[in-house]
């Protein structure tokens, strides 16, 4: 089966006063139909810029996207037309961001921002498509659905708003959805909550998800495989369990062992990796991971590794296994 | 709500009571009172009065504390803002003649003002840092610093020198022929606006950049929305809510502006009462006068922060 989704040698940069700034580095992946990929990845790894790239909403200006290409069900996304990327996007491709309490319009009722897309892609009048909304808010296990349509988003808490995300993004039906951290700016009791119905909504709606988060441990329950970005690259590539049971990468090495266990109720995180996050501005020559790594050789410092099946399904990106 | 607009006008009714105070005094401080005026366009007269007992018959025998006591009393108890010293009617009376026909200028203004300042505002956010978005925005600084009295001024001059044409100085009602009226007031109506557009560009333009770098307008783009959609439905109404204050803070200057173009284009309104009782030291109109455009000012930034909680509703939730 081909895939849905193949990002093909993506880059997008910033550019500003200070320089330039390579936030994407020639990120390949694919995701395939109904599959749910997760992206991991220190804060600044380039994860939302990934995801904003596939869309084109990245701001332009500072940013660009400057090669590559996003091949959805076969078609570039990077060379559409206008009318073309918009009839993509809240209808093919479903997008939630990682702000609850920022990404809501605090000026529209939480009904029309829901009805919003179906009015949008599928030309229905507003009363359907509100009619669609309760039915949606509902499907979110938002509750009195039919009262909360009229509400605004400051009656919400933040993880009822990333159930009305959710509604919404999924309000078309996409054969795809994008998720940046939904959870992260949540409480922690809720995450779990917003997670789950997160999955069970793209099972319903047949959705592939890609779940962007740096928490590995939310990864392992919900996602097949994973994709590891470190400095703007992939540096490793598996099946979840693959990843889990044989991480390849010395910095995936790392975040597993940054990750509390489960059976611990602590959230600390228990050997976090030492030194400082790359300055994108400031690469090093070799491996962006040099710097940080236990195992680092000569090599690595003047040669930057590029990502290699070392195994079925399973790619990393270091001199280690070359 | 009830209860907040209840509290609100509470609050204000010291404060009306203190300004009120204040300008029954200062007025009455003006070089050269009224009796003097009254007594010098006597002297020819057969009867001659004098200072006392006119002093006497206008009330003005009485310390000053007891004539405003008098006058709020009045005011607070009969609705009645006195008597003009000079023409002998009922201060109320002149007022409501006059209020309409300022309450149109300072309308036209500002419907002049927010056409002209809030698709220019907006557009300017969109052109950021083009040629565009420079031009109008040196416009508006442009708008900003030419005082209205002086365009007022070369309006009255230059086409009269040039064509021979001049405003016209007889005052149509709006009532009487709308047509005639408009084109009398649209001119000092322009000019009010142009001043009042600037700033409110400005902050349509500043807040439209602020809303437009804001998540939820990512959202809306990511729903598939069209530009136009996203701005229209999305960005403007954000961008308006603190607008809309600043309209209500432009309240004061849009009547100063408009009692100054009341005396350029003569046209009968508050501004020109006020002038006229001013120089005729006609203390009881003065201060009528001052007392409704307080009132006016207070009641306008009631109404704007009233129709806050339509545009915000976390406002109106509270
Ligand atoms: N709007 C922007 N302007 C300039 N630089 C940006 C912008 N957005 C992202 N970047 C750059 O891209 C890098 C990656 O950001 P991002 O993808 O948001 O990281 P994360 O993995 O935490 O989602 C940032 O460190 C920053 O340098
Ligand atoms: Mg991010």
């Amino acid at each position: 089966m081909p895939a849905l989704l193949e990002v093909r040698g993506l880059t997008t940069r910033f550019r500003s006063s200070g320089g330039t700034v390579t936030a994407v580095d020639d990120v390949s992946f694919d995701v395939a139909q109904g599959e749910t990929l997760a992206i991991v990845g220190e804060s600044g790894s380039g994860k939302s810029v990934t995801a904003l790239s596939i869309l084109r909403l990245i701001p332009t200006p500072p940013g660009r996207i400057e090669a590559g290409q996003v091949l959805f069900e076969g078609q570039d996304l990077l060379t559409l037309d206008d009318a073309g990327i918009r009839a993509i996007r809240g209808s093919r491709i479903g997008m939630i961001f990682q702000e609850p309490m920022s990404s809501l319009n605090p000026a529209l009722t939480i009904g029309l921002q829901v009805a919003e897309p179906i009015v949008e892609h599928r030309g229905a009048t507003w009363r359907d498509a509100l009619t669609r909304a309760r039915g949606l808010l509902d499907r979110v296990r938002i509750p009195d659905a039919a009262q909360r349509l009229a509400a605004y988003p400051h009656q919400f808490s933040g993880g009822m708003r990333q159930r009305v995300m959710i509604a919404m993004a999924q309000a078309c039906e996409p054969t795809l959805t994008i998720a940046d951290e939904p959870t992260t700016a949540l409480d922690v009791t809720v995450q779990a909550q917003i997670l789950d119905l997160l999955k069970t909504r793209s099972e319903e709606t047949g959705s592939a998800l890609v779940l962007i988060t740096h928490d590995l441990g939310v990864v392992a329950r919900y996602a097949s495989r994973v994709a590891v970005m470190y400095a703007g690259r992939i540096v490793e590539i598996a099946p979840a369990r693959r990843l889990y049971r044989t991480p390849q990468h010395p910095y995936t090495r790392g975040l597993m062992q940054s990750v509390p266990r489960l059976d611990s109720d602590t959230a600390e995180r228990l050997v976090p990796i030492e030194g400082q996050p790359p300055d994108l501005g400031r690469l090093p020559q070799g491996c962006a991971f040099a710097p940080r790594c236990r195992v680092v050789m000569p090599r690595c410092r003047t040669e930057r590794p590029v990502l290699a099946q070392i195994a079925d399904n399973h790619a990393a990106a270091c001199f280690h296994h070359a | 709500m009830q209860r907040y607009v209840i509290r609100r006008i509470l609050t204000l009714i010291p404060t009306l009571l203190f300004a009120s105070a204040i300008v029954f005094v200062t007025v009455r401080l003006i070089p050269g009172s009224v009796i003097d005026l009254m007594l010098s366009q006597n002297e020819s007269g057969a009867a001659k009065v004098s200072r006392q007992s006119l002093e006497a018959a206008l009330g003005f025998d009485r310390p000053v504390y007891v004539q405003y006591l008098q006058w709020i009393g009045g005011i607070l108890f009969h609705g009645d803002l006195g008597t003009s010293l000079w023409q002998r009617t009922p201060v109320s009376e002149q007022i409501l003649q006059r209020l309409p026909v300022t309450f149109e200028l300072g309308l036209l203004a500002m419907a002049v003002a927010l056409t002209l300042a809030i698709p220019i505002g907006v557009g300017s956010a969109m052109r950021q840092d083009t040629a565009v978005d420079y031009i109008t925005r040196s416009f508006s600084i442009l708008m900003l610093a030419i005082p209205g009295f002086w365009l007022g001024t070369l309006v009255i001059v230059f086409p009269s020198i040039w064509w021979g044409w001049s405003p016209e100085i007889k005052y149509t009602p709006f009532l009487e022929h709308p047509g005639r009226n408009l084109a009398q007031m649209i001119i000092p109506a322009v000019i009010l606006g142009f001043g009042l557009s600037a700033i409110t560009m400005r902050m349509t333009r500043t807040m439209m950049l602020e809303v437009l770098r804001q998540d939820y307008v990512r959202t809306a783009y990511a729903k598939g929305l069209a530009r136009r959609t996203v701005i229209v439905r999305h960005a403007l109404r954000n961008a308006l809510i603190p607008v809309v204050t600043l309209i209500g803070l432009q309240a004061p200057v849009l009547i100063g502006g408009a009692v100054i173009m009341e005396q350029i284009f003569v046209i009968p309104g508050m501004g020109l009462l006020l002038l006229e009782a001013v120089n005729s030291r006609d203390y009881p109109v003065i201060t009528g006068v001052f007392l409704v455009v307080g009132v006016a000012v207070v009641a306008i930034n009631l109404l704007v922060d009233l129709s806050y909680g339509l545009l915000d509703p976390k406002v109106r939730h509270q």
